[in-house]
């Protein structure tokens, strides 16, 4: 399972092609480039398997050639940067 | 402390001690029109390295509220040097009630351009010759953010001139007030210079940021429009306490690239580079 | 009077007057004892002078940053050992704004300290470098010195995060003269929500007061007395038998003395309340009371024979002479080597 910090716990704001992240627990700043601000709003809603994610991206946001192999590298990215859980 | 003063640059109280008359002496002479703070943020310490090099070939060893330990001792012809290097010691890594950009700031109506890159950009030439030009100086060190309105606020220190500097500005500023030339430093010849009494006076009207320049001294002439990402991370390595502040010092830097237009200038010598501002601000 | 002396007064009476050219020194001189966000918050709400006040501001600021990644690093110490299913302990200043206590109130923090069982060393430190943490130096002896003598692993540092963690075992060297009873530490610990643990109360005042008087010179001692002056109110207005129970656990762990001389400090230099048959006053506290104000108003340390042979008692309550010897030889010797090879360098 993935867990990812809860609505409260970060900020997003666009800065022209990527988007800067505040994460308020850790108040490191991070700049994402895309998949990485789609999922982690998706896992802002509760905890969910990769399987899950993959169908809620591919669902919520059109994203283009849904590949298991770079959503788990840009997860495993999130889960070393600390902004997301393996739970 | 044997001698001692205080001065308040911008919003920023420093209370300077030392072992030695003649480092305060010309500290009070270069910032006599500065006002004195009734309570210092930030301690300075000019003492000698061992008790007996306070009188034989005095070495001052450069101390404050923060210290980097492995700061290299100073000659005491070099005390105006050492001074302003604590000053800026304790602000870099002391002050947080400001997003601190490392940069060289000048006003016009009520706006401003800031100039930020590493040293050898050319921040505090530029920012002298715009003061010179007829701008407000606002400061060639740092630029202070205010995190809650995002206006830029003065810290109108001396400016310190290097180098080929020295001469040109000496030439050019034949009015203006300079400190001894400092030759030998561990960043070449040093000459500080006073800022006009404009901006002196001026120290605590903020401006608002307009035109955000990354400048490089000594390419040909080249303009290139920054995206907001890039100002972003330039700015974040460029502040000495961005990830002091925490949300507030992200709130008020993705506020300040998305609003302010950012160019990364290229200039091959220092008329060049006014030119290029004043060409920039004007197409504004 | 002394800045020092003066701040030491305004941490236990937030209230009383201050002379408006006061100020100055005393700021530098709580900075300089890393109490500054404890002086901001013990004067939340008092009048101040204009100028005072956004300064004040900043420290508190300053101290919530400083709270906030303490919290995160406990976090990501614990996402990390978990899996091992062994108990993990925070100690001195994450501990304290972990628990919520009036100590970490501004307090401020650097390194992370764990506690963890001696028998799960291997395990925590294999897991802490399989997630990231590496070792601060390469330095083969002062390793081998913190692995055989010392009461925890040599330092890691996480480089994404810059942050030291500082894992032990016990809470004094073993070549210490008083050997706290570690296995109760753990067996007494307190669980926090998130499945981390702290210190018992009363074990958390015997490690603040053994932190504080037996292992180290002193310096930057009075932030740790306040510790235990804020420690000792909040336990005591909690826990009528507060007292009684500390005077037995001290008795477990054979740290009578220092406990009692942390108690009387506390309070000969902030007031603390302390129970009249802990507060008959011994030989040598005057002394330890002039090292912990060894501070000038320009934020210097100050009384210099004090403070060296606070220096040496340090190492001789840590180790047995002749491994002191032997230890000090090698820190010379290396030392001298480290500057013929900068020399070198420089030539």
């Amino acid at each position: 399972m993935l867990r990812g910090p809860g609505e409260a716990a970060f900020v997003l704001r666009p800065l022209g092609a990527l988007t800067a992240l505040y994460h308020r627990p850790s108040a490191t700043t991070h700049l994402l480039a895309p998949p990485a601000p789609e999922i982690l709003r998706a896992l802002a809603g509760g905890e969910m398997t990769e399987a899950a994610l993959l169908a809620a991206l591919a669902r919520d946001y059109d994203l283009a050639d849904p590949d298991p192999a770079a959503l788990a590298a840009r997860v495993e990215e999130l889960v070393a940067a600390g902004l997301v859980e393996r739970a | 402390m044997r001698h001692a003063t205080s001065r308040r640059i911008g919003p920023i109280g420093f209370r300077i001690g030392s072992d030695w008359r003649a480092p305060v002496a010309l500290l009070d002479a270069l910032y006599a029109d500065y006002p004195v703070p009734t309570v210092a943020d930030a301690t300075v310490r000019l003492t000698a390295t061992r008790p007996w090099r306070r009188r034989v070939r005095p070495a001052i060893a450069l101390g404050g509220d923060l210290m980097l330990p492995d700061a290299a001792p100073l000659p005491l012809e070099h005390g105006l040097l050492a001074a302003e290097m604590a000053m800026n010691l304790q602000v870099a890594l002391g002050h947080r009630r400001h997003l601190l950009l490392h940069a060289a700031a000048a006003e016009r109506d009520g706006r401003c351009v800031i100039l930020t890159g590493e040293s050898g950009a050319g921040k505090s030439t530029l920012s002298a010759l715009l003061m010179a030009a007829g701008w407000r100086f606002l400061g060639d060190e740092f630029v202070l953010i205010d995190l809650a309105s995002g206006m830029a606020r003065p810290f109108p220190r001396l400016v310190s001139l290097k180098n080929e500097s020295v001469a040109e500005l000496a030439r050019r500023m034949p009015g203006a007030r300079f400190g001894p030339v400092l030759q030998g430093t561990p960043k070449g010849t040093i000459r500080h210079l006073v800022p006009d009494a404009r901006a002196v006076a001026a120290m605590d009207v903020p401006a608002t940021p307009a035109l955000l320049l990354f400048p490089r001294f000594g390419a040909a002439r080249a303009v290139r429009r920054v995206d907001e990402g890039e100002a972003f991370v330039r700015l974040t390595q460029a502040s000495t306490n961005y990830a002091l502040l925490g949300e507030a010092g992200f709130d008020a830097l993705t506020r300040l690239v998305t609003r302010v237009p950012a160019r990364a200038i290229d200039y091959a010598d220092s008329d060049e580079g006014v030119t290029l501002v004043e060409d920039l601000w004007c197409a504004l | 009077m002394r800045a020092i002396e003066r701040l030491t007064e305004l941490l236990a009476h937030p209230t009383g007057p201050v002379p408006d050219d006061a100020w100055t020194a005393l700021l530098c001189v709580a900075r300089a004892e890393q109490l500054s966000g404890a002086l901001a918050h013990r004067l939340a709400g008092v009048a101040v002078p204009a100028p005072v006040a956004p300064l004040l501001a900043e420290a508190r600021g300053a101290a919530a940053e400083q709270r906030r990644a303490a919290l995160f690093e406990a976090e990501m110490a614990r996402r990390a050992l978990a899996p091992l299913g062994v108990p993990v302990l925070l100690l001195k200043g994450t501990a304290y704004v972990a628990a919520g206590l009036s100590a970490g109130r501004g307090r401020a923090i650097g390194d992370l300290d764990v506690l963890v069982p001696r028998e799960a060393l291997g395990a925590v430190e294999a897991a802490l470098r399989a997630a990231g943490w590496r070792d601060v130096k390469d330095d083969g002896y002062d390793d081998a010195y913190y692995r055989r003598w010392m009461h925890e692993l040599p330092p890691l540092v996480h480089p994404a995060r810059d942050r030291l963690i500082d894992v032990h075992h016990t809470i004094l060297p073993p070549t210490a003269r008083i050997a706290p009873d570690a296995a109760a530490l753990v067996a007494g610990a307190v669980p926090l929500r998130d499945g981390l643990f702290v210190l018992s109360p009363e074990d958390m005042v015997v490690h603040a007061a053994l932190h504080l008087l037996a292992d180290g010179d002193l310096a930057g001692g009075l932030r740790n007395l306040f510790d235990i002056d804020r420690l000792l109110r909040e336990f005591a207005d909690a826990d009528e038998d507060f007292w009684l129970k500390l005077t037995a656990r001290v008795a477990e762990h054979g740290a009578g003395a220092p406990v009692a001389r942390a108690a009387r400090l506390a309070h000969a230099l902030f007031g603390t309340p302390v129970p009249g048959e802990w507060r008959a006053p011994a030989p040598g506290d005057g002394v330890f009371r002039r090292r912990l104000l060894a501070r000038d108003d320009w934020g210097r340390e100050d009384r210099a024979a004090t403070r060296l042979a606070f220096y040496v008692r340090s190492h001789a309550i840590r180790m047995p002479p002749a491994l002191l010897a032997r230890h000090l030889a090698i820190k010379g010797w290396k030392r001298w080597r480290g500057r013929r090879g900068k020399d070198r360098a420089r030539s």
